[in-house]
């Protein structure tokens, strides 16, 4: 042996991580990777994109970055905070009702008191009618708004927004209420990532314990899993995500981490189950049992260093997949919270938009998504290259 | 075919030189210019431990060396027929082999299709390179299995590998070889995974086959014994280098090379018993006195102590077979013997005789299906785990295969410590790592081996870590599970000595189990021949190769190879 023989030598992970540093490849999405966990700390402690709730543009500000078509910007520039029903549609789209509602705002406007709310007087629409009937039912008795207070707060303050500057254009755009996309996806990445992340961590841990059990024991124990894990993969699986989100009943990131994570365990249950079979079986294992190594001690220092690397690629491939599972959720309104923004719900947001032409939401999402993804995913093939358990 | 054809030799390597790249900084000369003839109809033995060349000799002929990082030499030539089987194009050789040079390899069980019948792999072979069609084919594979041996055979046509025992599964590789009758048959290690008794049938069909058929054979082996049997004459290489070659009397009788005499002396004896087996180091340090003349004497006396006691062993193995069927195999039948203290037993017998299931079921590494263990009097099989737990540091196991029976993800100083741990050996990490520095000294190994990894040794560096794991217990019964059978021959010779050594030191006993009755007849003070299951002859070790009793003890021994002595 050439190498000095006081060095310690290299461990069989070191050997790995030399092998995956001599992958080019590996360490670009590495690098990738990397950033979009820096990214997602960075947002998660405040950073950065902590005012990403701002309204600093006007709604559906288009991304000057792109030079979006002039119809566009024309539609963009002429919107209104404070009546966004009236601009959601562009002069491309008729609008089937619009005749009717200019009519009924004609009238209206002709009318004493303005709006709709508190007109008490005499009327032709059928609306003003019943407000009648109610009135008359209750005789003198004030009519009192339940809400009004709350209302009035609300216009006080977005009134004050409106009169703060908005900009007519973003770098990115900016979506409905005029949040910088930019930051809605950096924000929006730092709960998908989490989300994928913990929800790998809870999977691949149930996935890896019972793995081990039902593989190391055998017998009626591996029956018994092996039946519920038929069972478990029997039901559908979009249909046992809305099962245990209904049971669950609250909406939140935990939520998500739960649901995901409790449906997501069998792929590494029958991975690590495999690896304990075989390896329960080795002669090194024997010889623990020779020395008196008990069954936890056999399981889990014995074995388990010999099947992480299943584990760890398991987790990894789980994160990825983890990451668009929460998209669809969120897509589907079983996801994060209103108050919260994620990947998943910009699409959400964006499948209304893109009828109108307001592209940038979708893409700012889908390719951050797409670079994390596709990183994620190179990576992982690569790592499961070194660690290969091929032992020189 | 002229007479001059005749006389010139059927393949002639000259100077080949191989290299082969194991990282982008290091390569590894496995041949460093070896030049060797095979002449017509006879066979040539190479001969050498592991790392010597011996296989990428055999590979290169064939044309079977790696591409991806093996280089041959440009001034290597290979000449058959006229032509240098090197430069040949890909498609040329492809026709060549298995048609005129084909191999049989050391493991048959990993040679053969596990999915294809037996019939058809012939079949297909004769079909491709005779040119012949599938009834034609089906008829000459059953000829081809009927001429080696193999029983049933238009039977047996139809069977898959897995149905058939290693022996009959060598005979259909052999016959594979020989189906389109090849000039040059190549043998690599044929009968190293085999039972003696079935190793001597192989050896003497294959020397019946070049008979009948005018072939050469290129036979590659570690074991000189095994080689003496069979070949004309003897080539022994050593790290990539012809060390010696000549006839195979001259090599036996008068080795010139000091390794060749080395190869020679390791093996244990028959009939006489060293003290200390002679190792390579001896000889080729140059030193004059080669071989330590003390003799030792093996034997139980009447007032040894004993220190465990088998009474009636029984296993069971049961299996599933149907809805409600089962069938039972027993592996081990009423199995009684005693260990007497600083002593060895040695237990001998084929694979299937049960020999390794009665050292697994007294380590209770298996439940017995009945019977008695009295360790020092108390019965290990009646205890419940915890109360074995004291008792399970006192009998210690060391397996065949160094390379499986060591966590690969432990370092040696963990594998020494875990026991250390468990059992509560030491008072705190630091004087275990302390113990485990002496113990690493004592089995021969640098203390510097503390922090590296299982895969980084040598298979009997291996072998020692695994004796200094059981040492770390201080048992006081080691049983050696086919301990020394995966090791280069030289290497066992060490091996030997330090079990024999730590023996003398701890007065330890032995259980020695083996298929290989030369160690066992040289280690063991008393042996025990197994058939089957049952115990067919217990009788001191001397005793049992001089005058063996029962036929089956008598069929094993006749079977041992012998070398040039038994021409």
């Amino acid at each position: 042996m050439t190498a000095p023989q006081y060095q310690a030598s290299p461990g069989l992970w070191t050997l790995a991580w030399r092998r995956l540093i001599a992958d080019r490849l590996a360490m670009i999405s590495l690098v990738v990777v990397m950033a979009f966990f820096a990214l997602m700390v960075a947002s998660g402690t405040g950073l950065i994109a902590a005012k990403w709730a701002d309204e600093v543009a006007v709604g559906y500000a288009p991304p000057s970055l792109f030079g979006t078509p002039a119809t566009a910007v024309k539609n963009a520039t002429s919107v209104s905070t404070t009546e966004p029903a009236e601009n959601l549609y562009p002069g491309t789209v008729k609008d089937p009702l619009a005749d009717e509602i200019a009519e009924l705002k004609v009238q209206l406007g002709a009318q004493p008191g303005g709006g709709a709310k508190s007109s008490v007087g005499a009327g032709s629409t059928p609306l003003n009618d019943e407000i009648d009937y109610k009135d008359l039912d209750l005789g003198d008795l004030k009519v009192v708004d339940p809400i009004g207070a709350e209302l009035a707060e609300i216009l006080a303050t977005t009134t004050a927004a409106v009169e703060k500057p908005r900009v007519d254009s973003l770098p990115f755009g900016a979506d409905k209420w005029g949040h910088d996309v930019i930051l809605k996806v950096i924000k929006g990445s730092e709960t998908s990532i989490f989300v994928g992340l913990a929800a790998a961590l809870v999977a691949t841990i149930i996935g890896t314990i019972l793995g081990a059990v039902s593989g190391y024991y055998g017998g009626w124990i591996d029956d018994f899993l092996n039946w519920f894990y038929s069972i478990f993969t029997a039901i559908p699986y979009l249909l046992l995500i809305l099962a245990i989100a209904a049971v669950l009943n609250q909406k939140g990131v935990t939520t998500i981490v739960m649901i995901l994570g409790l449906t997501g365990w069998t792929g590494v249950y029958r991975l690590v189950r495999a690896e304990y079979i075989k390896h329960s079986t080795r002669e090194y294992v024997q010889a623990a049992d020779a020395i008196g190594a008990s069954n936890m001690r056999r399981m889990f220092i014995h074995i388990f260093p010999n099947v992480s690397h299943i584990s760890l690629v398991q987790l990894s491939v789980h994160t990825v997949g983890f990451i668009k599972s929460e998209v669809i959720l969120s897509f589907l309104g079983f996801g994060v919270p209103v108050d919260k923004v994620s990947w998943g719900s910009m699409l959400g947001e964006a499948q209304n938009e893109l009828i109108l032409g307001y592209w940038w939401q979708l893409a700012a999402a889908t390719i951050a998504m797409a670079i994390l993804v596709t990183a994620f995913s190179m990576f992982t093939d690569a790592l499961r290259d070194a660690l290969d358990p091929k032992i020189k | 075919m002229n007479s001059q054809d005749q006389a010139a030799p059927l393949l002639s390597v000259r100077d080949l030189r191989v290299n082969f790249r194991l990282d982008k900084h290091t390569n590894f000369e496995a041949l460093k210019g070896v030049s060797f003839d095979i002449p017509r109809e006879k066979t040539i033995a190479l001969v050498g431990e592991s790392g010597s060349g011996k296989s990428v000799s055999s590979l290169a002929i064939l044309g079977l060396l790696p591409k991806e990082n093996a280089t041959v030499d440009a001034r290597s030539q290979i000449i058959y027929g006229g032509r240098d089987l090197l430069k040949l194009p890909g498609d040329e050789m492809r026709r060549l082999r298995g048609k005129e040079i084909s191999m049989i390899f050391q493991d048959p069980m990993s040679s053969l299709n596990p999915v294809l019948s037996i019939g058809n792999q012939l079949s297909e072979i004769l079909m491709l390179h005779m040119g012949l069609n599938a009834r034609q084919a089906k008829d000459r594979s059953i000829a081809l299995l009927e001429e080696v041996g193999l029983p049933e055979p238009s039977r047996r046509i139809n069977a898959y590998p897995f149905q058939l025992s290693g022996g009959q599964q060598q005979r259909v590789m052999i016959a594979m070889a020989m189906a389109c009758e090849p000039k040059l048959l190549i043998a690599d290690e044929p009968t190293t995974a085999l039972d003696v008794t079935i190793q001597k049938q192989i050896i003497d069909l294959v020397d019946a086959l070049r008979k009948k058929h005018g072939m050469a054979v290129l036979w590659i082996s570690h074991d000189l014994a095994v080689v003496g049997e069979i070949a004309d004459r003897v080539i022994v290489m050593r790290h990539g280098e012809i060390r010696e070659e000549g006839p195979t009397r001259q090599i036996f009788e008068a080795a010139q090379d000091r390794y060749t005499q080395a190869l020679i002396q390791c093996r244990p004896p028959l009939d006489h018993r060293p003290k200390r087996l002679a190792v390579i180091d001896d000889f080729m340090s140059g030193a004059d006195i080669i071989v330590d003349p003390t003799q030792a004497k093996r034997g139980l006396s009447a007032n040894d102590e004993i220190v465990l006691e088998v009474k009636n062993l029984n296993k069971e193995f049961v299996s599933r077979e149907g809805l409600f069927g089962k069938r039972v195999m027993r592996a081990v039948k009423d199995v009684s013997f005693s260990l007497p203290k600083g002593k060895t037993v040695g237990l001998v017998g084929e694979s299937g005789s049960g020999k390794t299931t009665v050292g697994l079921t007294i380590m209770r590494l298996h439940q017995a299906s009945s019977g008695e263990v009295l360790f020092k009097g108390q019965d290990l099989l009646k205890m419940s785990k915890k109360e074995q737990m004291p008792f399970k540091r006192r009998i210690q196991i060391i397996f065949q295969n160094p390379y499986a029976s060591l966590n690969p993800r432990f370092v040696v100083g963990d594998i020494l410590m875990e026991p250390m741990r468990i059992h509560g050996i030491g008072e705190n990490e630091a004087e275990r790592e302390k113990l485990a520095r002496q113990l690493l000294d004592r089995v021969g190994m640098s203390a510097l081996t503390f922090r590296k990894y299982p895969h980084e040794f040598s298979g009997g560096q291996r072998q020692r870590v695994a004796v200094a794991r059981a040492l770390s217990m201080k048992p006081d019964v080691l049983i050696c599970d086919e301990s020394v059978s995966a090791l280069d021959v030289s290497v066992q010779a060490q091996v030997l000595n330090m079990l024999q050594d730590l023996q003398e030191e701890f007065q330890m006993s032995y259980i020695f189990i083996s298929h290989d009755l030369a160690v066992v007849k040289y280690i063991s003070d008393q042996v025990i021949v197994m058939n089957q299951g049952e115990v067919v002859e217990i009788a001191d070790s001397d005793e049992i190769y001089r005058n063996p009793q029962h036929p089956y003890t008598q069929k094993l021994l006749g079977s041992i190879p012998r070398g040039w002595h038994a021409h």
